[in-house]
């Protein structure tokens, strides 16, 4: 039974030779795909069919991949649930009757299910590593600039990398091999420093030596049978050969509030093309041009996403831009700071990616804020653009646990090969 | 104007500039789409310049480089860092419903040009210039064909990524003439470096501020406080297209503004838009709240660290001191050295005749004989480039003695420029080659031998004897003989 992972199914070929020849991929309907829709979930992108292909997906493509279906998301993003998405909610694969996580809920979906190999999702706050997480599944958020974002819709500009889902973190790894590099398309990708062999090759499961720090901050007040998978989770790698420790984050209480105000303020200023008249959604109420607009954004947009606009817009506002947007700024920078001191005494860092296991469809949409606090966990790396990886940890109660090592800025291999040791 | 002469009582204009131009890159600033312009709408276009979902913007590196000619030109600081921010506003030939710009670390800071207005010069202080995208273009249809009263309109983004350096003045204009000068003077610059090209439609969009204050608030050194400043209500003149159209503007807007202080009534703070076929600047909007933009870091486009370009990159000698250098080394009178050097292309062109014959010759046949020609068929010197070579042909034959200069002006020059033959082709054709010497002077005796009434006139005193002797010469010569020689040589075989 389909666990409506696909917001539209199709099948684009790829190259004969390569990498990813024989493999199916799902891709994240926020990742422009050329003659194929994009939505973004939304109301406001139903019809919109890109002419131009996302760099990632030209990579997939000449890297033999096949693409099978644009999947299903949060609206542009905006969401932990993938509840907020007009084509409908995605079942758990993992866990029946529960949310997949989000936004990437799609896409994690499709390979929990087994309907994709691998899949495409992006992350801003947490929305590859909250699905991996959710449906038992692999997940990683590159470092930022090291995937293009050419052809990503953009929610929060900032914040957020293109990453990959699949089965193994060994598969994961090859996929992230196929998208990372730099793209003349996009400015703020970078050429990642030298590494030893290729991403996938990383994962072999060597953490002998290795020093894992656990930042307290990041159990604090998490569900326990989360804790227990993560400890246990912590065991393993001990027993492995790598060395534990306690270590302190004291900005990240403050990063849930910073990143919101981060990705509101630039979602207000990203989602603002969509007017009706290039493009997208248009109402067919007449008036000048400005109700035309308003119009267009009223009927295209659902809650989540006005709500996000407005406050963003609020945020950014003469007289209050000072005491948030600037204030949340200044936040992300000492956010950055905790991480790179950390990264002097340990090699990566572990937490329980989502402080909660999954939620019921339906149960969470009434109370935003606490969904943005379960984001917890994960905000934080996106603020100091570092890259983490989601691994299934086992379970609480028969439902899906996460963990997530976090490393320094371009450590991919090191997260990589620290979760190839589970 | 000067501090002397202004008292409590007196009303003092006071305007300040924005100055838009397009800069001439081959294509746009943030995309690889031609900036050419083209009649068929929406066609220079791609996902970056109409700003489609997860289209990116990549800065054009040759924008940047003719801002950091400007910056140089105007002697401006360009900072270590340099930012673009997004300047948050919905308007339908806005793609993207935000415009990326510069704010708080424009790439020129503090700048200067100088002017001179009825031979006097002053210095303008710019405050900053800054590179940004243009929007598109709106037609408004049907209807009155106005902006509130078309039945429809149509956006065309051709224009949309354009790259345009926005140049802000300080409030140091005190009257409309100078504001003119200023940016006749500013377009000289640009076109110099080669970075604008005053011929495109639309290249240049003024705005300007204009105010009125007391005498009393100017200080010695003719500067007025900032608190009288913020304290006098000034408007914003928008949509002007030229340094002509802006001391129109201006001055009707000075005029306006006067009559209502004169006669007890309150200036309004607002927006007014110059109709230049009226000649009247129109109310737009009144007592608008001041806009905002909410603007904030553009985090697509990296920090911009070019400060080093300006050693780099080298700009041409400018007009100002060109002319100061041609006064100087070709012994030029003032009028001279300003038309020889209204554009780098006349300029450059004088220096390479000035050089191999006499600077006064060649001044004349640039500044007078070749721009009057060229000013009378509406032509400007980039028009006849590839005739260049000609014209310093024919000044050549002038220089050579070998024609008339009234033959090289009226037949030779004209011929060039209007049949687009070759100088010695036309000189072959119409017979004006000068005459030999032997020849002319066999002409002069047998005009005497053959005019014994005119040569009996002359002896006996009559002033026109010797012109008659002069016409039969030269009818003799087929026009080609000096008329001077021929006097000369008349009156030493008469004595």
């Amino acid at each position: 039974m389909s666990v409506n992972a696909f917001i539209t199914e199709t099948e684009l070929e790829g190259t004969d030779e390569g990498p990813l020849s024989g493999r199916t991929v799902a891709v994240k309907d926020n990742i422009s795909t050329a003659g194929v829709r994009t939505t973004c979930g939304s109301k406001m992108l139903a019809e919109y069919v890109p002419p131009y292909d996302a760099t990632v997906v030209e990579r997939l493509k000449a890297a033999g991949a096949t693409i099978v279906g644009k999947t299903n998301m949060d609206e542009f993003g905006m969401g932990t649930t993938t509840e907020t998405s007009h084509f409908g909610s995605t079942d758990n694969p993992a866990a029946p009757g529960h949310v997949p996580g989000g936004s990437s809920g799609g896409s994690a979906a499709a390979v929990a299910a087994g309907e994709a190999d691998l899949a495409l999702g992006s992350d801003t706050g947490g929305s590859i590593r909250c699905p991996a997480a959710f449906c038992g599944v692999v997940g990683i958020k590159p470092t930022y600039g090291l995937v293009s974002r050419y052809g990503l819709v953009a929610y929060g500009n900032s914040l957020e990398q293109i990453g990959p889902f699949a089965q193994t973190v060994e598969d994961a790894a090859a996929l992230l091999d196929v998208i990372a590099g730099p793209d003349e398309r996009d400015a703020t990708t970078r050429e990642a420093p030298d590494g030893e062999g290729t991403y996938a090759d990383a994962a072999d499961g060597d953490v002998d030596g290795l020093s894992v720090g656990i930042p307290t901050e990041l159990l604090e007040g998490a569900d326990q049978g989360v804790i227990d998978a993560f400890e246990e989770t912590v065991e393993t790698l001990e027993s492995a050969g790598a060395t534990t420790r306690e270590v302190c984050l004291p900005s990240v209480g403050h990063a849930v509030s910073a990143y919101y105000v981060i990705a509101m303020s630039e979602a207000s200023s990203n989602l603002a093309r969509f007017d009706g008249v290039r493009y997208g959604h248009s109402s067919d109420a007449g008036g000048n041009w400005n109700d035309a607009f308003g119009r267009t954004r009223a009927e295209g947009f659902g809650d989540e996403v006005k709500r996000r606009i407005l406050l963003g817009t609020y945020a950014l506002s003469a007289g209050y831009h000072d005491k948030y947007y600037k204030k949340a700024q200044d936040a992300r920078a000492w956010v950055t700071r905790d991480f790179d001191e950390a990264f002097d005494e340990v090699d990566v860092l572990a937490s329980p990616t989502m402080p909660v296991p999954p939620f019921e469809l339906g149960e969470s949409l009434d109370d935003p804020l606490q969904l943005y606090l379960a984001d917890a966990n994960t905000v934080p790396v996106n603020l100091a653009n570092l890259p983490a990886i989601s691994v299934p940890a086992g379970e609480t109660n028969g439902l899906p646990v996460g963990v997530q090592f976090i490393g320094p800025a371009f450590g991919e291999r090191r997260i990589v090969r620290t979760a190839s040791a589970l | 104007m000067t501090a002397q002469t202004v008292q409590r009582g007196d009303l003092v204009t006071v305007i300040g500039l924005e100055v838009h131009v397009q800069l001439e890159t081959e294509t746009k600033i943030f995309c690889g789409c031609p900036t050419a312009q083209t009649d068929e709408p929406n066609t220079n276009v791609c996902p970056v310049c109409l700003g489609l979902p997860g289209a990116l913007p990549v800065l054009n590196e040759t924008a940047v480089e003719a801002a950091v000619k400007i910056g140089k030109a105007i002697d401006a600081s360009i900072p270590e860092e340099t930012r673009f921010h997004r300047k948050n506003y919905y308007y339908p030939d806005l793609p993207k419903n935000f415009q990326i710009t510069q704010y708080d670390e424009p790439i020129c800071q503090d700048g200067e040009l100088e002017i001179a207005v009825e031979g006097e010069r002053r210095t303008i202080t710019i405050e900053r210039a800054h590179l940004e995208e243009d929007p598109g273009s709106l037609q408004h249809v049907g209807g009155g064909g106005g902006i509130d009263t078309a039945e429809y309109t149509l956006v065309n983004y051709n224009r949309a990524g354009v790259p345009l350096m926005e140049i802000v003045t300080a409030p140091d204009f005190r009257t409309a003439a100078e504001a003119r000068a200023f940016l006749a003077e500013l377009e000289e610059v640009l076109e110099y470096l080669g970075v604008f090209d005053a011929g495109r439609d639309g290249s240049l969009r003024v705005d300007a501020n204009l105010s009125i204050v007391d005498g009393e608030e100017v200080d010695d050194e003719g500067r007025i406080g900032t608190e009288a400043l913020e304290a006098a209500n000034r408007t914003e003149v928008k949509n002007i297209s030229s340094h002509k159209g802006a001391e129109k503007a201006l001055a009707y807007e000075e005029t306006r503004q006067r009559n209502a202080i004169q006669r007890g009534r309150v200036v309004e703070q607002e927006t007014r838009h110059w109709d230049e076929s009226r000649g009247i600047t129109v109310s737009m909007r009144s007592k608008e709240a001041e806009k905002d933009y909410r603007y904030f870091r553009e985090a697509d486009l990296p920090p911009l660290r070019v400060s080093h370009w300006k050693d780099e990159i080298p700009i041409p000698e400018l007009p100002t001191a060109r002319r100061e250098r041609f006064r100087e080394e070709y012994a030029l009178g003032e009028e001279a050295a300003s038309k020889l050097t209204s554009t780098k292309q006349v300029a450059d062109f004088y220096e390479d005749v000035a050089r191999e014959f006499d600077p006064d010759l060649a001044a004349t046949w640039v500044a007078d004989e070749l721009l009057g020609e060229l000013n009378y068929r509406d032509l400007e010197i980039t028009d006849v480039a590839g005739r260049l070579d000609a014209v310093h042909r024919l000044i050549e034959l002038v220089d050579g003695d070998e024609i008339t200069a009234k033959n090289a002006r009226e037949v030779v020059l004209r011929g060039m420029l209007d049949d687009g033959d070759d100088p010695d082709e036309i000189v072959e054709r119409e017979g004006l080659g000068k005459t030999g010497a032997d020849e002319v002077e066999q002409a002069v005796l047998e005009a005497i031998e053959e005019n014994p009434e005119a040569v009996a006139d002359h002896e006996a005193g009559e002033a026109g004897a010797i012109n008659f002797l002069v016409g039969q010469v030269m009818a003799k010569t087929g026009g080609s003989a000096d008329p001077g020689d021929v006097n000369g040589l008349l009156r030493e075989e008469l004595e």
